[in-house]
């Protein structure tokens, strides 16, 4: 106990009496919680919430305004997120009026678009913590499910934390209602969960990239594992491509829903296709086909609103897509290093190996001498004649 | 510990010309220095921390090192607010003990990164003002090095440095563990004799250049047969 003293941390075995201000879905068999029901923001956040009184217990006011009533509730976790219940033991969102003495990784560039072929994402590498490169290797597209990836920019600690717990969200959800959650879902999903702290330093600007499912008793038989994800060398996205391009014709989709495959008794329609969505912890969410976040992406946006278009080959949009990152990369400071290419198709997200931003400089570098070369060998040419 | 906020940003003295009227704030945070390293090899892995702690202009202790051992497999280094430091170490053994208890078996290295990166982020609003790094061996026996920023983001590294004189480091170990920005080099795989040697040479280099590094060094080795400790004396003044 006394240990448990010292953590906050409560032993989730402990079964709790108040469970009626439970969260979304939170009790196994809770019949009304077939959606987001909201009951008031903090219900979002019912999992293990340490009881804060390192801030009110010290005489000295550090200013924090308690916008969670957090130190009231603490409630008990489910048995199945035993193993995650101090995952989510969530920051108090107090109004940061002590000064931080350390900054925080900030500046990047990731880009993210749909096409024909699916739905691409690539970023840079580098994280950078005002004025350092704190790491040359990032990881800034996370993949959350198999056909699910998302795109970070902001604070790198709150990107990763979040995608954590949106993914054990959505893996909820898959195994209470048996189906995946769309993309448009996930997105607002996300976005409901960070809503509680709009106004406080958390900085989370995402794009999630998906491709959606068919109907729901296909999706049954769809394999939901994560074996699906792989990394793969250029020649095998090839191979892949050819293989998408038959499982991508439109006809065949809109035949299938003709079909009446799906359930007569849901009247919706279930689409299939990528998606594309972008969420950002100041409560933005916007659908797109097209999205460029951080502070490279006014480069990346002209290197793609020239090049991308709908009927674009994969081979064609990874080359738009490096080229986009590295011209960003050329130009900000912050951004820099490697780039990172995930494809997401219906087959689910494949990625490519990390490509070195160094080699493409000295490549059109060396293709710019040799055009200078030509150029000059044909001048010289015009002028003997 | 009462310190006056008349320190900028980590720690460093502003200039002294009068602007007017300064309001001084309390701040819960104070810097006390120091800098920690690790080297993940193919077996092994080392963390070594100075064992100076400072604050301010003021030496408080020459012999309090900064790695602290968690498993017999696994050695965290924290250096900044040493406060701060004590603390979550001790959060980080009862987590392990409470770990023990209810799994029958100790956290891996791969485990204690993610728990500490949850333990961090739980104070996200008011955060732990240290720089920690884990060394280790995972599963496989292979060297391992975590490295996180105060809020809990971390990722898996061969080699890290951390604390005051970090940047001072990093660059270096870029250069002769990571064969970075040189051409034409051999890529050959680290030994632990020479990665010890590295960390000695690479302190000694910092201890003369940032005023809170210094005093002696402590280094762990980790290998499969256990945690060798040495100690090694730096610059004093």
């Amino acid at each position: 106990m006394a240990l448990q003293d010292l953590c906050n941390y409560h032993d989730i075995l402990v079964d709790d009496a108040t469970s009626e201000s439970a969260p979304f879905g939170k009790r196994i068999g809770f019949k009304n919680m077939s959606g987001l029901t909201l009951r008031n923001s903090t219900s979002l956040f019912k999992f293990y919430i340490p009881a804060p009184e390192y801030l009110e217990g010290s005489p000295i006011q550090f200013g924090q305004v308690s916008t969670i009533q957090s130190s009231k509730d603490i409630l008990h976790p489910d048995s199945i997120l035993q193993s995650l219940s101090s995952l989510t033991a969530p920051p108090l969102a107090s109004s940061q009026s002590v000064p931080l003495p350390f900054p925080m990784s900030h500046g990047t560039t990731t880009l993210a678009f749909m096409f024909q072929g699916g739905v691409l994402a690539a970023a840079d590498t580098r994280s950078s913590c005002s004025g350092l490169v704190a790491c040359p290797a990032a990881q800034k597209i996370l993949p959350i499910h198999s056909h699910l990836v998302s795109t970070t920019s902001g604070t790198s600690a709150d990107c990763a934390l979040w995608k954590r717990i949106l993914a054990r969200e959505l893996r909820l959800y898959q195994l209470r209602h048996g189906r995946r959650l769309s993309t448009g879902g996930a997105a607002k999903l996300l976005s409901h969960m960070l809503h509680p702290f709009k106004g406080t330093k958390l900085c989370v600007a995402a794009t999630l990239c998906g491709w959606d499912g068919g109907e729901v008793e296909e999706c049954r038989d769809q394999d939901f594992d994560l074996k699906d994800c792989r990394e793969v060398t250029k020649s095998q996205v090839r191979s892949l491509e050819k293989s998408l391009d038959a499982s991508l014709d439109k006809a065949q989709r809109a035949s299938l829903e003709a079909d009446g495959q799906l359930s007569l008794t849901r009247k919706k329609q279930s689409f299939s296709g990528p998606r594309l969505f972008y969420v950002c912890s100041d409560g933005t969410r916007l659908q797109g086909s097209l999205f460029s976040v951080g502070s490279g992406s006014p480069y990346a946006y002209s290197i793609l609103d020239q090049g991308v278009e709908w009927k674009l080959t994969v081979d064609e949009a990874i080359s738009i897509a490096r080229e986009a990152v590295y011209r960003a990369t050329h130009r900000d400071a912050y951004s820099g290093n490697f780039v990172d290419i995930y494809h997401i198709s219906s087959k689910g997200w494949t990625r490519r190996s990390r490509e070195d931003l160094k080699e493409e400089y000295y490549r059109e570098k060396e293709k710019r001498t040799k055009e200078k070369r030509d150029v000059a060998g044909l001048d010289s040419v015009c002028a003997e004649k | 510990m009462f310190s006056v906020q008349t320190f900028g940003d980590t720690g460093k003295m502003k200039d002294y010309h009068y602007t007017g009227p300064v309001e001084h704030r309390f701040s819960p945070y104070a810097f006390n220095g120091g800098t920690v390293l690790a080297v993940a090899g193919e077996d092994f892995a080392i963390v070594a921390s100075d064992t100076r702690l400072s604050e301010g202009y003021s030496i408080h202790s020459r012999d309090s090192p900064k790695c602290y051992k968690l498993t017999d497999t696994t050695v965290i280094g924290c250096s900044g607010f040493h406060g701060d430091c004590l603390t979550l170490t001790k959060i980080i053994d009862a987590r392990l003990k409470m770990y023990k208890h209810s799994n029958n078996k100790t956290m891996t290295s791969g485990a204690i990164a993610a728990m500490l990166s949850t333990i961090l982020y739980g104070r996200r609003f008011f955060p732990y003002y240290v720089y920690n790094i884990i060394g280790g061996l995972d599963e496989e026996g292979k060297g391992a090095v975590y490295s996180f920023d105060p809020v809990g983001s971390y990722q898996r590294d061969t080699y890290k440095a951390g604390g005051s004189a970090s940047a001072m480091l990093q660059p270096l170990l870029d250069n002769q563990i990571g064969f970075k920005n040189m051409e034409g080099v051999q890529h050959v795989p680290l030994t632990q004799d020479k990665a010890v040697q590295l960390v000695k040479d690479v302190f000694i280099s910092a201890a003369e250049r940032d005023v809170y590094t210094g005093d002696a060094l402590r280094v762990c080795i980790i290998t499969k047969e256990g945690i060798d400790e040495q100690t090694v004396a730096l610059r004093k003044d």
